[in-house]
Parts: C-alpha cells; structure tokens; sequence
C-alpha cells in the first residue's frame, strides 16, 4: 500500500534543524533518512521507516519552498506563505548562507564564473564537501557579491542588510581578487584571511574613518568592496621611508633602541630591518596596480613571515616590533596603514 | 441607498514578472464589486508598485453587500495585447457590515491565481458607511452576527437560545456549463469561485433573515457546506442555531429589546407570523413538495439506528411526579418547533438535563432523477425526511431535543448519501422559556439534575423503555438510573466528573460494493448501510471496553461512498464518566472446543486482551474510586444485555431480525471467533496503538482530565491518498489496508509533533474520500497542545475540586451545592429520593424479561414510520426562547509571554473555540473562503504532494491575511469543510478544492490581560501582534 500522496503543512510551519542539515548539506531524501535512521531517531521515537520517509518527505519540500525565499532573506520576513517565529527564520537564513570554511578557503580570491562552477567537482572532491552543499554555497558566494556590487556605502553593512548576515570577507575578497591560492599560502586558513579582510576593510575602507564619506569626493560612488583609491594613492607617499637612505637609518635606529633587551632576536632583527621595512612598506605602495594587489598576501608572506620564521621570532617578538615599529612614526596615514598590515600579519603568523 | 462601500488600493510588492524583456510589470488594479469597477493607474516597470489610489466608491444597497464579495483584479498592462491577469483578491466585507465586528479591512493580501498560486500581494483599505435602513421588508439581514463556534462565543451571553435555522440554494455548477468547453480553466475556476462566494453570501443573507424573524440576533454553531453534485448542480446548504446574544462587557445591561418580543412570540407560536411579510417573497424555500414529486425521485431511506447508551426510568419515586412536570413543560416548550434541534455541542451549565444518546439517519438518493434540479425543492424536501427522522428518533429515546445536530453528503457520481446526526437529550424548560418559569420551579430543577452527573441519567420512563436496557444506579448521586455506556455526539460538558483522561477511538470500516447503475446502485448501497453502521458500533464498543473507558464524546461517524467500496469511519472521545458503571472486560470465547492448540490461542488472545485493558487504564489513569456494592446497589441483575440497537427499516424487512438478532440477544462483550473473520476482527482490535508516551488525542474540543494548557498552539492539515488495491481485494484486506492508513497517519503526527510533549492532539477531524477506484483520501486537521505536565498530575488527583474551582469563575450561574462524591447533597433538596437509595435499589429489581418484546416491537415502529413517505414538510421556523444568562466558563491558565516581533503579524489558527492561555475579547467576523487551484504542470511542481503542500499552504496564507487585515490574530472554530483532490497525472494536472472556514478574533494574552489596571473587555487593549501590518 503506497501513499501516493502524503503532506504534512502546520499553520507554523515546521523546521526540523537535523533535517535541514541534511537538506543543506545536499543529501537525498533516501540518504537523508539512512543518516537520520543511523542517528537513532527510531528507537527513540519507537517509530517506523516510512514515517521517517513521509517526514523526511516533507521537510524537503517546506525547504525547496523556502528555498525561493532564502535567496532574498528580507523577502522571507515580509512574507505570507510561512508563519516562521522571527528566531526560527533567523537561523534558516544563516545557516542557507553559512557555507564549509574549507570551501570558501578554495574560492577566496576566484573569480565567481561559469568556470569556477565547473571546476567545483574537485573543490567537492578536495574538500570533502557534498557537490551539491559546494554549487549551493558557490550560488550563495554570487549571489551576494552581485547584489552589492551596485551598491554603496559599507560594504559590511550593505550584507548584513540584505542577506542579514554576516559574508563580508568573502565578497572583499572576491573583489580584489587576492592571490590565496599559491602554495606558500596554504597554511593560512579560511579563518585567517576573513580576520586579515575584517582588518583591511576597518581600517582601509571609506567608512572606516568614522566620518561620512564625502559625497562630493570621487570615491563616494565607488562601492565599498574596493579600496579607497585615494587612499592608495597616499600610500605611495610612503615609499620615501624605504627610498631615503636617511629617513630607513633613522627609523632604524629608533627602532632597535626602543627594543634592545626587550626582544630576543634582536640580532636579527638588526641584521634584517632594512628587507623587512622594505617589503612593509613596498606591500603598500604596490596596491595602486590591480596586477600587483593579487600578491598582497604572497608578499606578506614570503617578505615577511617566512624571513622571521627562518629567525625564530616568536609571535610576542613580531608584535613588539610591530608595535614600535609603527609607533617610530607619528603620520595618520601611516598609523592607518600599519594598523592593518599589523593585524593582518599577526594573525597569519603561525605554522 | 442604504450603503456605500469604499475601497482604496495602496501598493503591491514582490509581483511576478511578466514582462520578460525587462523582468518588470506595469501593474494596474481593477476593483470590482457587483456590476461596477474601477480601475487604478499603470504604475510602470515595478515589481512593488505604489498605486495609493483615490477612494473608489461603490453605492449599494445592504443585500448586494451581503451578497456580493468585493472582487480585486491585479493586471499587467500590455499596450499591444490583451492585459495579463496576474491573479485576484476576493474579500468578502460581511464582517463590516455589523457594528460589533470590525470597521475596517486594511493590510497585505495575498493575490491568488487559480492557476499559479499566490504572486504577490497587494495591500488594500475597505471601508463602508451603512445608511439606516426603515423599510421593514427588506431583503437583508445586516446586523446578524455569525459564528461558527458550536458554543456561546465566549464573550456574549445567551439571553435567549432560539433554535434551529437552516437554508440551501442551487445553482448550476460552471464546471459543467457548456460555455466551459470554450474557456480557459483559468475562467472556469474562477466563476465557480465567485458562484461559490455570491452564493455563501445569498445563503448567510436569507439564514440572517429567518434570526430576525425569530428576534434572534445571531447565529452560533453556523455549518456552511457545499455539494458537488455534477451534472445535476452545485448546492451550498447550511445549519446553525439562532440565539439572541447579549455582549458580556455590558451584562449589567437588563436583557434589552428581545425579552418583550420573545414573550409574544411564545403566546403566537411563531409559526410564520403574517406581521412578517417579506418571508416568502425572498425565502425561496420549499413550497409544496408534494408526494407525487416524491416518489419520482428515486429515493431509499435507509435503516436507522439509534446508538444510545442506554437509557430510560426516571428517578426514584418522589422523583416522578416532578419530572413528569418538567418534561410537559419541556415538551410543550419545543413542540412548537418543526426541528428542535442545535448545532451547538457545548452548553451553558444546566441546559443540558438528560442525554438519550445518539440519533442518527442516512438516506441514499439519485442526483440523476432531481425533477427540477436547478430548484431547492427536491433537496429541501430530502432534507426535511431526514429531520423528521431523527426528531422521531430522538422523542423514541424519550427526548424532545437534538444537541450536537450535524448533517453531512456523500456524492460518488449519482449517488448521493445524505446523513443526519446528533444527540437526543432533554432539555431544561428554564433555558426554552422565557421569564416565565423562573419561581419555585426553577430551582427544583437545578436540584433535580446534579451537576457533575445530570446529564448522564437516563431521560425516559424505566417501565417504558424502547429496548433492553442495562441500568444501574448514578455511582455519583446514586439516586437516579444511568445507563453502563452513554454515546454522545456533543462535547464533554464542563460540570462532567471524569476519571482519568480521555482518549481517542477510531472505528475503520470498509466493504466492498459491486459497480452498478442508478437504482441497483442506489439499493445495494442501502442495503449495505446497516450492517456497515452495526458494524461501526461494535467496534466502537469494543475500543471503547478495551481501554476501560464507559461514554463517547463527539461521535462523528463518516459513511463515504465510492465506485466500488463504501467506507465508514467513526471518530469519538472515550472518557470514564464517574456516574457511569465500571465496564466489564472482554471476553473470547472458541467456537470448536475439544482443539487443544485452538484452546490454547484462544487463551492467548484473552491474555493479550486482558493485558491491553489492563495497560490501557493506567495509561488512561482509570482508577475509579472502589466503591462499596452496598453503596451504589448491586447492579440490576438483568442477562446481559448491553448493546443498544435500534433501528428502522424500510427496505426488506427481513433484514430486521437477521441484524437484530446478532445483537441483542448474545452478550456483545463475548466475541465468538467462529471463522477467521472474528479473528480478524479481534486481531484488529490489538492493532490500534496507543499514542507515543508524552502524546494524548481527543476529537472533542477539551481533553478530559488535562486542563492545565500553555499557550503554545500547532494546528495542522495533514492529507494522504493512498491506494487501497491489492489484486483480489477482500473486505478483511482491505480494512487492513484502511486501519493501517489511519494508524500510520496517527503515527506520523505524533513524529512530526514530538518536539511539542508533553501534548494533546485535540478536536483531531478526520475526513475521508474515495476520489477515484481504489484511492482513499484521508484529510485529518487537529491542534497540538502543550500542557504542563506537573499540574496535570494534581489537578487529576481532584477532579471534584476541580470542577468546583471552575464553576465558582461562572459569574451568575453558580451551581447550587458542591460536588464531593462523598457528600450528601439531598439534605437541602425538597424532593430527596436519597433516603430512599436502599430501597430504591432492592425495589427496582430490574428490568423485566418483557422487556426485549418491547424493544422488537419497538423497532417494528421504526420501521413503519421509515416506510410511510413523507410529504413535503413546512419550512423550519424554530424559536427557542431562553433567558439565562451564560456564565462565561473559560478556563484560566498558565500563561506564558509570547514573543511577536516579526514584521508579518502572527495570526494563530485553531479548530477550537479558545485559545489556551487567552482571553477573546472581539469576534470580527466569519471566515468562509472557498479556493480553487489547478495545475497542468503536475510534475514541475513536485507532484500531487508539491502541488498540494503548496495550496494548503497558500489557503493558510490567504486566511491569515484575511483574519490580520480584519484586525484580528486568530481564527478559532476553524475547519477544512472540504478537500476535493482529483488528478490526471498522464495530462500532468491536477485541480483541488478547499473550503474553510471559521471565526476571526481578537485575543489578548491572560498574562497581558493582569499586567493591565482592572478593565472590563470593553477597553480591551488590541493585541501588539495585530499591529505593524498596515502600509509602508
């Protein structure tokens, strides 16, 4: 006896999490109930397969619904098909856009096209994330970097209203587009570069300074996943503290009497200041040149990180060289460069 | 010009696109009521158009507003070719049209294509300023409030309870106009839409008139349903009962202009008043159907039986005499009615004085043979047969009323079954008249009938009585007679002393029919119908005896007709009355002794049965308190004869003794496995598992024994179709096939809710279909309720205190002396049979053996009455005058603060008629929607379940909408009245058909209600949810 047709709808409508997991994670029905029957929902329940089927079933089909819905989070809150208490609609949005750390690691910095989409079977394979969970979060990556690529204003902001949540990183990062793929920046997870894009877009971005962007300055009209260009145009100002023989000398010195018996790897660090001032600052300076910004993260790393860690600093030892180092100049263009190479730089300081 | 409606349309958001090109639409909005329409502005290339229209003004008279449902067109404009519908917004602007109900209809609603479904919503403010009317023969009953709650809604008070009202009309069905060969499904379903909604309005306008008639002011218990009967035309029929209401805020306000009139409608028994003149012109009811037109149509009446829980023999002897008194003035009260019948299921204390039990009567009809089928006449006068039926039913059972009064069709292509049910009950005379009454008279009769078991004593003569009875002496009062079992089709009533809790019991039932035609058809159904109903009550015995329990509450049984089978399905809640005897056990006995292997299952399976009534009462909680036998009087030693049948028959009167004979003479609680057939029966009986630990379930509105509710809510609709086939279909398998249905139905909503437990499934509504050969449709709409489980625990532990706690919240109607079972209410009673219990009990020895005679001569009476045709009735013209006010008896619960805070208001939904943990402060009005939609992409939309998940959904969606722009956060009494599913998957389509309905109101959260300074309701506050909806 077959149940050709089996529907469950509740006037609010029912959001079994596990199985939205499941939904998510872009399981079949079939594979949906053979991991919810391994999780032992029936001997809890004392019930049968085919309930769980008809269950599983259902859910599915509130989801697919819902689906339409999820891709503009504001439209499910204005709704009027579902009743979802405002809590449960909450966590259906961010768990749709939450998306596997390991993947969005593989697409930061990628360019969101066709190609990218057809290369997900081995992203999938790499990852260990379910192709369909992959092409799902890979629409969610597009879907919101489209939506505020027209728009201005914060660009933080600018999600969090539209998708309510929380996607900056990934959209900066497909914006500028950062080389992260490279095999010197494997190391460096998910996690890392989200904090160093939290950092840039603090410190660097139009609305970082606190004020109201100008509406009559040129970059008021750009969107806010670019950097200021004025900005990096300031930072080519800089240069001079690595070009002129005198200012490096000077910095130099200030430093090395700041730390001398604070640090212990002070003989290094006396040996090597000029290379690394050098790479500090040439990082900036060369954030003018799309072609050049894509090695932002390859020059951090390969300039400064691996240098210190062939020395053995210790990360107590780059934060208080950092720190001085910043501190030896009082410009606020300088101060609101180094404040995000230096977090940027501790944070991906590890193994 | 009695009234102006005016509409205006504020903006639309989230349209489709329906310029491809662009992905935009250049919207606009046509506004159509009766014959004329307005049309707003293109506004251009938006998918969230802004139209903020003028005020479009519609100047109508009352009828047409009554009748007419404002129309809402949404268009994409098309300069080169025709306009595209988008989709329409009905809002029907009854609830405007009296001043205690809403004022304003204003918010989102969503735009609805038969076709695709919702897309989009619009946002829409209507208004209307009504003109008084002086013409006394109007045609419209503005001002007549309705209710589909079958209780007083809970804040008005009955002044008067009027009676039955009742209307139907017949039009032609669109679907089989001949102009639907040529146009689009899309316009088909959209005029039956529209029929359907002029036509609820038509039928709610002439049931309003016959209350004003009456001087009633409202209808309560209000039941609108419509037939599908095909080529022969599409009938909207409804029942309710007319009550003058008063609004409790003002009960200080003395019983206002109704109490004259009702007096001198008393005098002239309002058998069609001249001073009433417009009655005819308007009431297109029956005008003669004479008995030639009749016997035209083909027409079986079908055998009738009468489950009752046994009844008879009034109370002891002083008793007598006053009940002799109160049933003359009962009798005389309602007498004057045509059908003294109620819809209502739940009653103001002390209306109800004596259940009988329950009255039920079937007909089976030919759609094909209707001599005029675009007239009421013929369905009218079909109707009238059946009324007629249950009211000599019922006066059998020693009733002069009908409570808990339902009626409901079964249409498989010509055939037509037409069913008729409720509960014979006596009545108090107190709450039929009016005024009058109230002297010494008044309080004997509160004396008479205690409270906590009144209702359960046996309404008739004991030395009169129509059929074998089993009696013994109420285990409560212990001085008048109750039956061992009672059957009701009403709800538990609130003074009821229960042990325990309730639970719900199914009976399943299928038999196989063989295909014919028109009037061999017709017989072989009818034929069928009484071993089907007898059959239906031993199962519910049976359940009920398993589980240890003695009465049925809310009894609905379902008798479905298709091509090639017949389905009953019963549906009731089983409670332990403590007035009622603790039932005995059931016993198997073997047919072929001396089979030592046989002997053995036999003995195993009376283990097993054993096992299941002894799990069962602690599951159950049934722990009567042991009385002493000398006590209560020894039971009425009497050979047991426990199952009452009656019956009527009036086709082959042989069929008399070969059902009756089964019944009455054998003991019904010893099962005889003769065959393998009984041994199906009783395997079948162990079959039904009892719900999940955590979960309980009733169908009536109130769980017995749980009272301690929260405010957490789930109403659901869950639908299955199923195929029942198996190659060589049998009855036995498929009654399998249909238990296991339900029970894995049962099964699965117990899964889905399991997050809510502790909880109850309440009013669980099972309906059943056969759309097609083989394909069962099981719809089944309930709430799930939370309750607190801890105090589950003390409050069953008294449920005397209990009930006192509740009666002592009724305001007026306080009952007169406590309820302990172990005190001794007689000492304040002027008539006092107690003394005289002893006695009383060695007296009345028992029923004599001449009894059976009577009951066979007795049903042979039934019989003659079945078989006289009878003629073409006058119309229902019932008034009921009642001038007691109704304590408000809702319960008080714990409440918990509920967080609203999304931008959609939260609109509650429930099948109840309250909202636990809540207090209604308005009713703004009825809720009758009547949906269609069909799809020619079945696949593409996930399939028959895709396509239906959707539409439930989307009527979810419409009514909220509906009940948020009506002010309100909640529907309540709220029913799926019909699910027609019917699909063609090789076309890929399908087409469904909902009607819902229920009431909109108001509600305010108790914890809210005590936060606020002491107010009467009239200040009520509006509810936060409500807000926030308006426009942006």
């Amino acid at each position: 006896m077959s149940s050709d047709l089996d529907v469950f709808v509740g006037n609010t409508t029912l959001i079994d999490e596990e199985v939205y997991r499941l939904w998510l994670d872009g399981h079949s029905v079939a594979e949906a109930v053979a991991r919810r029957l391994r999780g032992g929902v029936l001997e809890r329940e004392g019930t049968s397969v085919a309930v769980l089927q008809s269950d599983t079933r259902d859910h599915y089909r509130t989801f697919q619904m819902l689906e339409r819905l999820l891709h503009a989070p504001p439209r499910l809150l204005q709704q009027l098909l579902f009743q979802i208490p405002p809590e449960r609609q909450a966590l259906l949005v961010q768990r749709y856009y939450a998306f596997d750390e390991a993947l969005a690691r593989e697409l930061l910095g990628k360019k969101l096209s066709k190609g990218t989409k057809k290369e997900l079977d081995e992203v999938s394979a790499r990852t260990g994330v379910g192709i369909r969970s992959c092409r799902r979060q890979f629409d969610n990556f597009k879907r919101v970097f489209k939506a505020v690529e027209e728009l201005r204003g914060p660009l933080a902001e600018n999600i969090q209203q539209l998708f309510l949540l929380d996607y900056a990183a990934i959209v900066f990062f497909a914006n500028s587009r950062f080389e992260t793929g490279k095999r010197r920046l494997q190391f460096l997870s998910f996690a890392d570069f989200a904090a160093c894009a939290q950092s840039m877009m603090g410190h660097w971005s139009q609305g970082a300074l606190g004020e109201p962007p100008d509406p009559r300055a040129p970059e008021a009209a750009e969107p806010d996943g670019d950097l200021p260009k004025s900005f990096l145009q300031d930072l080519k100002e800089l240069k001079v503290l690595v070009a002129d023989k005198d200012l490096l000398d000077q910095h130099k010195s200030l430093v090395c009497s700041a730390l001398r018996g604070k640090i212990s790897v002070y003989n290094e660090l006396e040996a090597n200041f000029k290379a690394l001032s050098r790479a500090l600052v040439n990082v900036g300076g060369k954030l003018t040149h799309a072609r050049d910004v894509r090695d932002f993260f390859v020059d951090l790393v390969e300039k400064v990180i691996e240098p210190c860690r062939s020395d053995k600093w210790s990360p107590g030892d780059l934060r208080l060289f950092l720190t001085h180092y910043t501190a030896a100049r009082h410009q606020a263009l300088w101060e609101r460069y180094m404040a995000a190479i230096t977090a940027c730089l501790l944070r991906m300081y590890h193994d | 010009m009695p009234g102006k409606l005016k509409v205006k349309i504020v903006a639309g958001r989230h349209l489709p696109v329906m310029d491809r090109a662009s992905d935009l639409t250049d919207a606009f909005v046509e506004v159509k009521f009766g014959n004329t329409t307005f049309k707003t502005d293109v506004y251009p290339k938006s998918l969230n158009p802004q139209w903020n229209s003028e005020w479009f003004k519609f100047e109508v008279d009352d009828e047409e507003l009554q009748d007419e449902p404002l129309q809402i067109t949404v268009l994409d404009h098309d300069t080169y070719s025709a306009n595209d519908a988008i989709g329409k917004v009905y809002i029907d602007i009854d609830p405007l049209l009296y001043s205690e109900a809403a004022t304003v209809i204003s918010g989102w609603f969503p735009i609805y294509d038969t076709i695709h479904g919702i897309r989009g919503e619009i946002n829409v403010v209507v208004k209307v300023d009504l003109f008084n009317d002086l013409n006394r023969f109007r045609q419209s009953s503005c001002g007549v409030k309705f209710f589909c709650t079958t209780s007083i809604p809970k804040c008005y008070r009955a002044v008067i309870i009027h009676g039955f009202v009742e209307e139907l009309v017949v039009n032609e069905d669109p679907e089989y106009q001949w102009i639907d060969r040529i146009r689009t499904p899309r316009a088909s379903n959209e005029a039956r839409q529209r029929l359907i909604s002029l036509m609820s309005g038509e039928l709610q306008r002439k049931i309003g008139l016959k209350v004003l008639e009456m001087r009633g002011n409202a209808v309560v218990g209000y039941l609108q349903c419509f037939d599908l009967e095909g080529e022969s035309g599409l009938v909207v029929r409804a029942i309710g009962t007319a009550c003058t209401l008063d609004k409790l805020s003002n009960t200080s306000a003395f019983l206002p202009a109704c109490n004259s009139p009702s007096k001198e409608m008393k005098e002239s028994p309002l058998v069609h008043p001249p001073s009433h003149g417009c009655r005819s012109t308007h009431n297109s009811p029956i005008h003669t159907a004479t008995g030639s037109r009749l016997t035209q149509n083909f027409s079986v009446s079908v055998p009738t039986l009468i489950y009752t829980g046994m009844g008879s023999g009034s109370a002891g002897k002083e008793g007598g005499p006053f009940k002799t008194l109160l049933r003359q003035q009962t009798q005389s009260a309602l007498e004057q009615r045509e059908f003294p019948f109620f819809t209502l299921t739940t009653f103001p204390p002390g209306f109800l004085v004596h259940v009988g039990g329950v009255v039920s009567a079937r007909s089976v009809k030919l759609l094909d043979r209707i001599h005029n089928p675009d007239e009421p006449e013929t369905r009218d006068a079909w109707w009238a047969e059946i009324r007629q039926e249950i009211k000599s039913h019922a006066k059998a059972l020693g009733c002069h009323a009908v409570v808990g009064y339902s009626e409901s069709t079964s249409i498989c292509e010509e055939v037509c079954i037409l069913s008729a049910s409720g509960t014979a009950a006596v009545l108090n005379p107190r709450f039929l008249q009016d005024g009058t009454m109230e002297g010494c008279l008044e309080q004997r009769i509160e004396e008479a009938s205690p409270p906590g078991c009144g209702f359960c004593h046996i309404p008739y003569d004991e030395l009169n009585m129509p059929f074998p009875a089993h009696l013994t002496y109420c285990y409560n009062c212990r001085k008048q007679k109750v039956p061992d079992v009672l059957f009701t089709t009403i709800d538990l009533p609130v003074e009821a002393i229960v042990v325990g809790k309730g639970c719900l019991i199914q009976a399943r039932l299928c038999r196989l029919k063989k295909k014919a035609q028109a009037e061999a058809n017709a017989t072989s159904i009818s034929n069928l119908l009484p071993f089907m109903e007898y059959e239906v009550h031993t199962q519910l015995m049976n359940k009920l005896k398993l589980r240890g329990m003695n009465a049925l509450f809310g009894l609905r049984i379902q008798i479905t007709v298709g091509e090639n089978m017949l389905m009953g399905l019963a549906s009731a809640t089983g409670v332990y009355l403590a007035a009622l005897p603790t039932p005995g056990g059931i016993q198997i006995a073997g047919k072929t002794p001396n089979d030592a292997t046989y002997d053995q299952h036999i003995s195993h399976m009376q283990k097993k049965i054993n096992d299941t009534i002894a799990k069962n009462k602690e599951l159950y909680e049934i722990n009567p308190p042991e009385l002493p036998e000398e006590i209560i009087g020894s039971p009425i030693p009497e050979p047991r004869q426990r199952s009452r049948l009656l019956r009527s028959q009036s086709e082959s009167s042989d069929e008399v003794t070969e059902l009756d004979l089964s019944h009455g003479k054998k003991d019904a609680f010893v099962l005889e496995i003769d065959d393998t057939d009984a041994m199906e029966d009783v395997h079948s009986l162990l079959t039904d598992v009892p719900p999940p630990s955590g979960f309980y379930s009733c169908n009536t509105e109130i769980m017995p024994g749980i009272n301690n509710w929260t405010p957490e809510i789930q109403m659901f609709t869950a639908v299955r179709v199923s195929r029942l086939s198996t190659i060589n279909p049998t009855n036995q398998t498929l009654n399998k096939n249909f238990n296991d249905l339900c029970e894995n139905l049962l099964k699965s909503l117990y899964f889905k809710l399991r997050s809510m437990v502790p909880c109850c499934l309440c009013h669980v509504n099972f309906t059943v279909a056969l759309p097609e050969d083989e394909l069962v449709q099981i719809a089944v709409t309930a709430v799930a309720i939370t309750y607190d489980k801890n105090q589950a625990l003390q409050a069953n532990k008294a449920p005397t205190e209990k009930s006192q706690q509740r009666a002592s919240t009724d305001n007026e109607e306080q009952l007169q002396f406590p309820l302990e079972l172990c005190s001794d209410p007689l000492s304040s009673q002027p008539f006092s049979p107690a003394k005289e219990v002893l006695e009383g009990a060695s007296s009345h020895t028992g029923i004599p053996a001449a009894q059976r005679d009577r009951c066979n001569s007795w049903i042979e009476l039934i019989k003659l009455k079945a078989q006289t045709i009878r003629r073409g009735s006058i119309k229902t013209t019932t008034s009921l005058e009642k001038a007691s006010p109704l304590a408000e008896g809702y319960l008080r619960h714990r409440s918990v603060p509920s967080c609203t805070n999304s931008t959609v208001s939260v609109v509650k939904m429930t099948p109840l008629s309250f909202l636990p943990g809540a207090k209604i402060t308005k009713y703004l009005g009825i809720i009758n929607m009547f949906f269609i939609r069909e799809t020619t992409s079945l696949r593409e939309e996930g399939g028959v379940s895709g396509f239906l998940h959707a539409f439930i959904a989307e009527v979810f969606a419409m009514v909220r909408a509906h009940v948020a722009a009506l002010g309100g956060n909640a529907v309540v009494s709220y029913i799926m009245k019909q699910c027609v599913f019917m699909e063609n998957p090789n076309k890929n389509q399908a087409q469904c058909l909902i009607n819902v309905s229920g009431d909109a109101v108001i509600f305010v959260r108790e914890s809210e209600l005590e936060m606020l300074p002491v107010q009467p309701s009239t200040a009520a506050p509006q509810p936060t949810s409500s807000a926030g909806d308006v426009t942006t």
